[in-house]
């Protein structure tokens, strides 16, 4: 019964983690942005790959036409409407994998449905959307810091895999039963590893997918150590030892919508 | 590596013949794939189906025992023993029902009277249930010891802390309303209001309270105030912890002691077990739901890259059906195998539900969209076959490693050792495999079945075109912009033709509608719906007659009886009667009943069982007084007396009926509103969904100009919304004078040339039309010999195009009779000359280097032969080319200055030039060359009519003209004259670029030849450094006519590329050429240094656009566009565009504009690649297509030019260029930059000014 509840408080702890570090190289990170908008404006790199332009939402190329008119007013509407479709995502995923992890059985009254939906604090849902949408505007902003442009897999569908298989690890860390701490910590591991693999494959998601994992189970240690909150059977020092793994295929799932949503709104 | 590279051939050779296989029987394949799904998914049909309905089964009361926990030990005895049957139910449940009536009934009594006497005795028969104990040998047995403890409710219920019972034996009656206590009960005014306190107002899922305490559904009840049978039903419900049957026989026995029923017909003999399955919560079904949410989405979006087929939801259907019967094999495989015990959730508390999403996961759709775009990638003009097999083999190598990896990954994942994660890997083992095995049967057959039925209607659309065109390529798709009118998913391995009179004629809609329900035979299956609910009323009504048969039956048996207790006086008398309706009155509860129930005490029901004992009936008669005693003062106010039978009605339908008239309406009324609900939310979800689609796709992409059919002869064109713009008719300048069809048109604003099929050049003024120049001079004819006009008069005979070679051999024979008589006639006869000059002059320089024949031809002059024969050898070779010329001209090939079409019939022409007298024409060339060195050269050069002109450029007032011999001329456009030439190769010269002064030639043989034109003459040599050939103004240099102008091969690209050049263009200091060998190259003009050379195209390139952006389009054979970035050399896009060629190609600053073989104009989006919408043009006319401005487009019909606006697709304005013209399709459309349109009608130019309309809209 009260697992749920750590991981909920967990998870909402990974989004705010990864919050306050973008905003102190929020400075280099607004350059990089607008570096890129220039590049944007050169129709020939704009387009990164053929199936990947023919692919979603037809207002892809009056995007470009705007963006190659150089209005930075445009470049600034088009973040907006990224990270608001990146909050809205991590706020539905921070229910829904709340809800996974109840494991109640009945629910009665359709007044109580409205409160199990909401049965996680007030703060969470918006949190964790603050956190998936600076995450998700990070991945691609490092991606054209350092210049090597992610081209591997571009596609929506791949995106929703990769979600499917993240939804999946969670499923797998509340329902199954496992002989030990150790052997589930270590298979998480390995799905989220794979998960990266197998959708990301770039240097950059795998050290900004660690340094996630990190800092929020340090963050995560922390409140436990204060006595925000506690986990019933710690083997991590104070946490749960397959926090990390979560931590880190989030990362990943999240950075890889947001790649796409860059792609797909810029070019 | 060698291994590797084996390995791979030896699988891409097997998947060839296995494509080959498919494509071939796909009939008896698909048979076989169903028969094969069906085997394996037949062991499925042994197991239940996932649901949550709960499972009975029964066992005589007689002996019976609880099953022992351990399984193995009770295999023997039963063998249809359910295999959840295992150890002891959560509890047993003994209900006691009773049945109660005031009897005998005074007609004074109120409507409460009937229930509530009956339901003051609950308390009592609580009491003794409570107090029940067994005493035997052994000692006391309360009920204490036997029932089932229940502890606290759950925090969440503290409105039913007072009526569920807490802390203490599970026993339910209608008594715990008024928590057991009868005091209560009396002081109660109002019970129906009590009993309906807790009813839930919205529509109940689950059990409500009246239903648990009542323990029958509240129908049967009849606690209401109109129950005229005046018997009231409810029940105790004991909840039992332990099966001891002793003290329930006691219990039972005592009960029926004291409260006899005698004519009761219960059966008493089985106990249900009843099995409960796995609940779904909202808190877990909002999670499956998003996973499915998630499924859909990447379905959804894998499906839509599907592309280029005939049936798009078709296939997409099909792939779908792929995965998800591969995975039904699998559940169906591991079942037979006996390795699924937790499908249904056993020991694993996943269920195949859950976890069916991430199988469709893994599994994927990505082999089977690999294999459809392999496929479609193919040559179009292949056969179906080898187009599957192409695919496959192609695709065979990735597939088989995806497939492998993939395999090893779950492999790992088996390695866990957690019981949930190797179930998952065991299906999804099975799954990949047979997803393999129906991918390459299944998938890959249904596929050769859509792009055959692509074909057969591509055949059927395109056959009156064949029969008037030349044959092009009978293969062709691309399949997008032709949709269906109305799109529906087509069964993808059935051939389905719609029924004739559907396909001709469009129908008026409300017929359609009729045909719709027709079709699905709506009304039909309505009507049968009813039927089956009157036949259920009829049978429930069949059965009521015979209750109360026995009811009739009873009462004469009862009446004496009744009379006997000498009550008779007092009204009429009740009985209660024990139906077949009466038993096992629980199966009429909510399944959810006895879940909900156990629930409230946190004990859960799910994948446990209960048992149910057979229920105890109790008959409870009252009379009057205990009825009158128990009435509560204010109801005597309140109810009127309970009119029984008809005279009652009026009262009753005089009474306010609030509560008990919608109590009965209640389930009625609720099922209404849930409809009523449903409906108006779908209706809005249909509304929301549109708005959004509306919100997000303004420009419906690919929509525009499709439902343009071909447009009929006379009728009038008109856009999609039926609107046809206004129509005006002018005549347009005609510029006739050429006596064949225009093969080539250049200009320069000012000048327009035009070369027809025999080679006449004649220069034009754009502005007014005049003919200013015809090269060769109209006088120059005159001059000739008969040949000139021989020829001109052999062009307008009839028999010329008919009989080609009867007239070869007349014109020979004629040539060779005319011949010998005018010899000196001959001067201006290029050869002719050549010969002549050659020999007097140089004969000693050149005789060693010159063939054989040469020499002797020179020997003969000398010894003062006739050279007749000579002479006649020449003409039989002028004559040939002349023929091949006509050879071309009869098929109507000459859409584009350098059709591919023609392009056979040339180079064969060429090639017989070539192996004929190629050497000849080698002396020719140097001699010329030679000559310039030392004098001008011949002012009267007649050009050479052995050879048609190919390609064309203009030029301040120059023209450059390549022939089909490989020889560049350089004309002056005002004069005439020929200002110089160059043959240096014979290889005809298929494209040509002059700009500035240098000349790019491109010819057959794949090389390219760069020039350079100087001025020689030491006057004007300044004037001509001057001319801005430096500058980077484009502008053309003038060249004097003093000048005398060079043509000097700078650099030669010898082997450019493997195959004919079909393509040149040049902007922005590149040049481009595209190629029948796929590829196309980009050279820098400056030093003609290769850059890049593009790959991508499958066919070869038919058509080039580069501009001063540096961006490049090119077109090929496969129908197929590519855009290219310049500067990297990298693909930009790639677009399926036509079927067939795509003929020509160009841009504006935001659009992509395209014609194909297929006569339809495409309007790409430059940037994403979309195409926005297309054009069905008139037949013959597909290329004919100009861009005015970067919105305006104008496109020619038959005898007239239509003009459009590109960005949104509007037909503007359709102008009828004279009648005479009606009867010729506009083959060419040039624009001028006076915003003069030039339209090629055959053998005549017609010079159109813009409207002064569309002027004004610009």
């Amino acid at each position: 019964m009260p697992q749920w509840k750590d991981t909920k408080l967990s998870r909402c702890v990974q989004r705010s983690a990864a919050g306050p570090m973008p905003r102190l190289e929020s400075g280099a990170w607004s350059c990089s942005c607008a570096a890129r908008a220039r590049h944007a404006a050169r129709p020939g790199e704009a387009a990164p790959k053929a199936d990947a332009m023919q692919s979603p939402s037809p207002s892809a190329g009056r995007a470009e036409r705007e963006a190659s008119g150089g209005a930075a007013t445009t470049w600034r509407q088009h973040l907006v409407q990224r990270s608001v479709v990146l909050f809205v995502v991590g706020a539905f995923m921070a229910l829904v994998l709340n809800l996974l992890q109840i494991q109640r059985n009945v629910t009665l009254f359709p007044d109580e449905v409205i409160a199990t939906l909401f049965s996680s604090a007030w703060w969470v849902p918006p949190c964790c959307g603050t956190a998936a949408a600076v995450v998700g505007l990070l991945y691609p902003c490092i991606d054209s810091h350092l210049g090597e442009p992610h081209k591997f897999k571009r596609e929506w569908a791949s995106v929703m895999r990769c979600i499917a298989v993240f939804v999946g690890i969670n499923h797998a860390s509340a329902k199954l039963d496992f002989a030990n701490n150790v052997q589930l910590s270590l298979t998480l591991a390995a799905l989220s590893l794979g998960l990266w693999w197998t959708f990301d494959r770039s240097r950059s998601g795998l050290g900004l997918g660690i340094t996630i994992a990190f800092v929020a189970t340090l963050i995560t240690q922390f409140l436990v150590y204060n006595g925000v909150y506690q986990y019933t059977s710690p083997d991590f020092l104070y946490i749960r030892s397959w926090l990390p793994c979560i931590f880190f295929s989030g990362g990943v799932t999240v950075g890889n919508i947001g790649r796409q949503l860059a792609m797909v709104i810029i070019v | 590596m060698t291994l590797t590279e084996k390995l791979r051939e030896r699988i891409s050779r097997a998947f060839y013949n296995h494509g080959l296989l498919c494509a071939s029987y796909p009939i008896p394949i698909i048979l076989f794939t169903g028969l094969c799904i069906l085997a394996c998914c037949y062991p499925l049909l042994k197991l239940p189906l996932p649901g949550t309905g709960p499972v009975e089964f029964s066992t005589p009361v007689k002996d019976y025992f609880p099953p022992s926990p351990d399984v193995v030990s009770q295999q023997g005895d039963l063998s249809e023993r359910p295999d959840w049957y295992v150890g002891a139910p959560v509890a047993y449940i003994q209900q006691i029902f009773v049945k109660a009536t005031v009897s005998p009934w005074q007609k004074n009594f109120l409507a409460v009277d009937v229930f509530r006497s009956p339901l003051s005795r609950v308390f009592q028969l609580v009491e003794e249930i409570r107090n029940h104990a067994l005493r035997d040998s052994s000692g006391v047995k309360s009920l204490e010891e036997v029932c089932l403890q229940v502890t606290d409710l759950l925090p969440g219920l503290k409105k039913l802390r007072n009526l569920l019972p807490e802390h203490g034996c599970l026993l339910l009656s209608p008594g715990n309303f008024w928590q057991n206590d009868r005091e209560r009960f009396n002081a109660d005014p109002d019970i129906i209001k009590t009993i309906h306190q807790h009813e839930p107002k919205a529509l109940q899922t689950s059990a409500t309270l009246k239903d648990l305490l009542f323990g029958l559904p509240g129908k049967y009840s009849g606690v209401n105030l109109y129950n005229r049978k005046r018997v009231v039903s409810y029940t105790v419900t004991l909840g039992l912890q332990r099966y001891d049957s002793r003290f329930l026989s006691s219990l039972r026995s005592r009960l029926k002691l004291l409260h006899p029923s005698p004519n009761c017909t219960l059966r008493e003999d089985s106990i249900v077990h009843v099995h409960f399955k796995e609940e779904i919560g909202i808190a877990e079904l909002i999670p499956l739901v998003t996973t499915y949410i998630i499924l859909f989405a990447y379905i959804y979006f894998s499906t839509r890259k599907i592309d280029m087929v005939k049936s798009k939801w078709g296939l997409a259907l099909a792939a779908v059906v792929t995965v998800l019967s591969s995975l039904l094999m699998s559940v169906g495989l591991c079942t037979l195998f006996g390795l699924t015990p937790t499908l249904n959730g056993g020991s694993v508390p996943v269920s195949f539900r859950e976890i069916f999403p991430y199988l469709v996961v893994v599994i994927g759709l990505e082999n089977v969209l690999v294999l459809t775009k392999s496929v479609v990638s193919t040559p179009v003009d292949l056969e179906v076959k080898l187009r599957i097999a192409q695919g496959l083999s192609n695709e065979s190598w990735s597939i088989m490693k995806n497939m492998a990896t993939e395999l090893g990954i779950i492999l790992i994942g088996y390695f866990t050792l957690v019981p949930a994660i190797q179930e998952f890997c065991l299906f999804a083992v099975v799954g990949l495999v047979s997803d393999f095995f129906l991918q390459m049967l299944f998938f890959t057959t249904v596929l050769s079945i859509d792009i055959r039925r692509m074909e057969l209607a591509d055949l059927n659309k395109r056959l009156p075109a064949e029969a008037c065109l030349p044959p092009a390529k009978p293969a062709s798709r691309s399949q997008r912009y032709e949709r269906q009118p109305a799109v529906r998913p087509a069964t993808p391995h059935t051939i389905t033709l719609q029924p004739s009179s559907f396909r001709n004629l469009r129908l008026p809609k409300r017929l359609r509608v009729i045909y719709f329900f027709a079709r699905t035979r709506l009304a039909q299956r309505l009507i049968m719906l009813s039927e089956n609910q009157t036949q259920q009323r009829e049978q429930q009504a069949g059965l009521e007659p015979l209750g109360r048969l026995e009811t009739n039956q009873h009462s004469w048996a009862q009446g004496p009886e009744g009379r006997g207790n000498g009550q008779t006086e007092l009204g009429t008398e009740a009985e209660v009667t024990w139906g077949a309706e009466d038993e096992e009155i629980w199966r009429k509860l909510s399944f959810r009943h006895w879940p909900s129930l156990f629930s409230y005490y946190n004990i859960t029901l799910a994948k446990r069982y209960i048992s149910i004992l057979p229920a105890i009936p109790v008959t409870l008669y009252l009379n009057p007084q205990e009825a009158l005693e128990v009435r509560h003062p204010q109801e005597a106010n309140r109810y009127h007396p309970f009119l029984s039978s008809s005279g009652g009605k009026l009262n009753a339908e005089a009474q306010p009926d609030q509560t008990s008239s919608r109590l009965q309406g209640h389930r009625d009324v609720t099922l209404y509103k849930v409809a009523a609900l449903g409906l108006a939310s779908g209706i809005l979800l249909v509304l929301l969904l549109f708005c959004l689609y509306r919100l997000l796709c303004p420009k419906n992409y690919g929509q525009n100009g499709l439902s343009h059919s071909r447009r009929r002869r006379g009728d009038l064109p008109c856009d999609d919304y039926g609107y046809s713009p206004p129509e005006t008719e002018i005549v347009p300048l005609v510029l006739r004078g050429h006596l064949m069809d225009i093969e080539c048109l250049a200009s320069d604003g000012m000048l327009l040339v035009s070369c027809c099929l025999v080679g006449q050049i004649r220069v034009w003024d754009a502005q007014t039309g005049d003919c200013l120049t015809v090269i060769p001079k109209p006088r120059l004819r005159r001059d000739s010999s008969g040949i000139f006009d021989y020829q001109e008069s052999w062009d307008h005979s009839p028999d010329g195009k008919t009989g080609l070679d009867d007239s070869f051999e007349s014109s020979h024979q004629l040539k060779r009779m005319l011949s010998p008589p005018q010899p000196p006639l001959f001067c201006d006869q290029p050869d002719l000359t050549s010969l002549i000059d050659t020999n007097f002059s140089e004969q000693v320089k050149v005789a060693e280097s010159e063939p054989r024949l040469r020499a002797v031809g020179g020997r003969q002059k000398e010894a003062g032969y006739d050279f007749s024969s000579l002479v006649g050898k020449v003409y039989e070779e002028h004559s040939t080319s002349n023929c091949m010329n006509f050879g071309g001209l009869s098929a109507p090939h000459g859409q584009a200055g350098f059709c591919v079409g023609g392009s056979t019939a040339r180079s064969l022409g060429c090639g017989s030039e070539e192996g004929g007298c190629g050497g000849r024409r080698r002396s020719l060339g140097d001699e010329s060359l030679s000559g310039f060195d030392k004098s001008s050269p011949l002012p009267s050069w007649g050009g050479d009519f052995e050879s048609s002109v190919w390609s064309l450029d203009l030029q301040g007032n120059l023209i450059v003209a390549g022939r089909s011999n490989g020889k560049l001329e350089v004309w002056d456009a005002i004069e005439g004259t020929l200002r110089s030439s160059n043959d240096e190769s014979q290889s005809g010269i298929t494209a040509l670029v002059f700009l500035n002064n240098r000349i790019v030639a491109a010819r057959l043989n794949g090389s390219l030849d760069f020039f350079s034109l100087e001025t020689h003459t030491s006057l004007n040599h300044l004037q001509f450094r001057g001319a801005p050939s430096r500058s980077s103004i484009p502008s053309s240099p003038l060249f004097s006519s003093s000048d005398v102008i060079v043509c000097q091969l700078t650099h030669t690209v010898s082997c450019a590329h493997q195959k004919p050049i079909t393509a040149l263009k040049a902007a922005a200091g590149r040049l481009v050429t595209g190629s029948q060998d796929h590829t196309l190259r980009v050279f820098r003009l400056e030093d003609s240094c290769c850059l890049f050379t593009l790959q991508g195209h499958s066919g070869a390139i038919t058509a080039v656009y580069i501009d001063q952006t540096m961006v490049l389009a090119s077109g090929g054979q496969d129908g197929a566009i590519c855009l290219w970035d310049v500067l990297t050399g990298s693909k930009v896009s790639h677009m399926y565009a036509h079927r067939g060629d795509v003929t020509s190609l160009t841009c504006t600053t935001s659009c992509v504009i395209s014609s194909g073989l297929d006569d339809v104009i495409s309007i790409w989006d430059r940037s994403s690649g979309i195409k926005l919408y297309s054009i069905q043009q008139e037949m013959g006319c597909g290329s004919s297509l100009g861009v005015i401005s970067d919105n305006l487009l104008v496109t020619g019909g038959q005898g007239c030019v239509s003009f459009w606006d590109i960005g949104y697709g509007d037909l503007l304005q359709t102008v009828y260029l004279g009648k005479s013209n009606e009867s010729q399709p506009a083959r060419q459309i040039l624009v001028l930059e006076n915003a003069a349109i030039v339209c090629n009608f055959g053998s005549e130019l017609s010079l159109v000014y813009v409207p002064s309309v569309l002027e004004k809209l610009d």
